[in-house]
């Protein structure tokens, strides 16, 4: 459901409006516009978003570890609307065992490296993805690091 | 050119399998170590003859893991960390940082420390723009540019070292302002520098502009569309050169930037020329911004009034048992930042920066992650060299202006 005070904001009402089920939770803080959508309605709502609300542009993806508290993982969408200009973040929660979730790839081909970025780094797997491989670190590392359950300094034993 | 028609190989011929068939295709490894990656980065190229059928990139050489260092560091102890993201434009990156984290906090900056910000952060753009130019020419044969351009880039160390104590890793801004006072004699230092730069830019382009074998390098060569620029994450200049008039200064403006006069610069035939063409421009118009910010500094503290956040100054420390507490306090403890999330975008000299960062409310970053240009940017080379000759990915790589440190992270 869409916060009472962020009915007013044209595009949180907009994206309420194309599928009432699309926004689950939303805040306006320090002028910055968050929405909050399932992960089953992401590739839709993006394709909304680029389309009708005319953010052609996709900055970044990124993730946070919210561990030990569940839903562990945020996946956040940075996007940009050129003309007027406008920033959106978009999230989603998933479940820590097995997080999977739809690559929007098919929406922007720039999320390509940033899903493989966070796939590298936080091990969240993305469905539909054209190559999802490790970007950064060797094919044969193991573990996540930007979890946070993954050390920062150490010894392997 | 025609486009080539053999079938395009897959990924396998990444990993140094035979390609497909024919005498003439090949598959050829630039880099990681090659003089015109600026750093290291392979090209797995597919060729057929001198034709590029497909190009596939292999970046992370240059991963350090800074996104998971932020992580353990106090907020003020993280500055130094984002010097070494864009070691060619420290400051800029600085600058990310402490904005994010001045918005986070709430945190109102003083006039002075703000223009300061503009004028050093413009002179970064120069010292950037510098390398791009001197390394893109000599990539593509002109020497000399080099080093004219490596001798106007050791005046502009020599000022950074003047405010900072540094010449590369500069660290200057800080969370609430600078970090120390700027230093007496910087009005002259600068002036003198920037009274002399533009003579300096006419002569670069002397050398350039109308050369017949730096044209023909260059126009007609890396064209690139916009749409796939823009759905492929490219930023910045590369951007402004395909006709976007697109530029964080004037579109979000942060750091009181729209109280400068300046143009921001687009040409439209999106090519390798047209990229030389808009950050020459881009050059000019620091200059401008640098004289105003010059001219107009405005008077008053270079740091926030905020105690709980900013280090108190040498004198109250040594006369004031409440400052030393203060400046115990920060240096052990540091200081709590709400909770919360920001994303904070700037126009570094290769394209949007942004930071996000994600707060739990202790004196810790609880996420950092840097958006930055030249990941971005990097998405677009295959695009742009896929059809073209072999000796064009120099000049196109070289046009893109990406800095590995920035890639990797």
């Amino acid at each position: 459901m869409l916060p009472d005070n962020l009915r007013e904001h044209p595009v949180a009402a907009a994206v309420e409006a194309f599928d009432a089920d699309a926004v689950s939770a939303g805040k306006y803080d320090r002028k910055e516009l968050t929405l909050e959508t399932p992960p089953a309605k992401l590739v839709s709502v993006c394709g909304f978003l680029k389309y009708d609300r005319k953010f052609v542009r996709l900055s970044t993806v990124t993730a946070v570890d919210r561990y030990p508290a569940e839903p562990r993982f945020e996946v956040v969408y940075h996007l940009h609307a050129i003309e007027p200009h406008q920033r959106l973040r978009l999230k989603c929660r998933l479940r820590g065992e097995d997080p999977v979730i739809e690559s929007v790839t098919s929406v922007w081909r720039s999320a390509d490296w940033y899903e493989r970025e966070v796939f590298d780094l936080f091990g969240i797997q993305f469905v539909n993805h054209p190559d999802l491989r490790r970007i950064l670190l060797p094919d044969d590392w193991e573990g996540h690091p930007l979890r946070k359950d993954y050390p920062v300094t150490g010894t392997r034993v | 050119m025609s486009a080539p028609e053999t079938p395009q190989p897959t990924a396998a011929a990444a990993e140094g399998a035979q390609p497909q068939s024919g005498p003439r295709r090949m598959v050829l490894n630039m880099g990681p170590q090659h003089p015109s990656t600026h750093g290291v980065l392979r090209l797995v190229l597919d060729l057929d003859g001198e034709t590029i059928v497909h190009c596939q990139l292999d970046i992370g050489y240059l991963h350090t893991g800074i996104e998971k260092e932020f992580e353990v560091k106090l907020y003020q102890q993280a500055v130094p960390l984002t010097d070494r993201v864009d070691y060619l434009a420290p400051l800029s990156m600085n600058l990310g940082y402490c904005l994010a984290v001045e918005k986070l906090l709430g945190l109102e900056i003083p006039p002075q420390a703000q223009w300061m910000r503009v004028m050093l952060t413009e002179l970064t753009r120069l010292n950037s723009h510098l390398v791009w130019l001197g390394t893109h020419a000599l990539d593509i044969g002109a020497m000399s540019v080099f080093l004219y351009c490596f001798r106007e880039r050791e005046d502009i160390l020599r000022i950074f070292e003047m405010f900072s104590g540094q010449r590369m890793m500069t660290s200057y801004f800080r969370i609430g302002g600078l970090a120390l006072e700027p230093p007496r004699g910087w009005h002259e230092r600068v002036k003198k520098f920037i009274d002399v730069f533009p003579s300096r830019i006419d002569e670069y382009e002397d050398l350039l502009t109308s050369n017949g074998i730096w044209i023909g390098r260059t126009q007609g060569v890396g064209v690139m569309a916009l749409e796939d620029m823009l759905d492929l994450g490219v930023t910045g200049p590369m951007l402004r050169a395909a006709g976007l008039k697109i530029d964080a200064r004037k579109d979000e403006p942060y750091s009181s930037y729209e109280k400068f006069d300046f143009e921001v610069p687009t040409r439209t035939e999106s090519d390798v020329y047209a990229r030389y063409q808009v950050r020459m421009e881009e050059m000019r118009q620091s200059v401008r911004i640098v004289r105003q910010a010059m001219d107009g500094m405005p008077s008053g503290p270079w740091k926030a009034e905020d105690q709980h956040v900013v280090l108190p100054d040498r004198e109250k420390m040594k006369t004031q048992m409440e400052a030393l507490i203060y400046h115990f306090k920060i240096v052990t403890e540091g200081f709590r930042v709400p909770e919360g999330e920001v994303y904070q975008a700037i126009e570094s000299p290769r394209g949007e920066l942004g930071f996000y960062v994600v707060s739990d409310g202790t004196a810790k970053p609880y996420r950092v992650h840097m958006r930055t240009p030249s990941f971005g940017n990097l998405q677009g080379v295959p695009k742009m060299v896929e059809g073209s000759l072999l000796a064009n990915v120099i000049a196109s790589i070289g046009s893109m202006d990406f800095v590995l440190g920035d890639t990797d992270r």
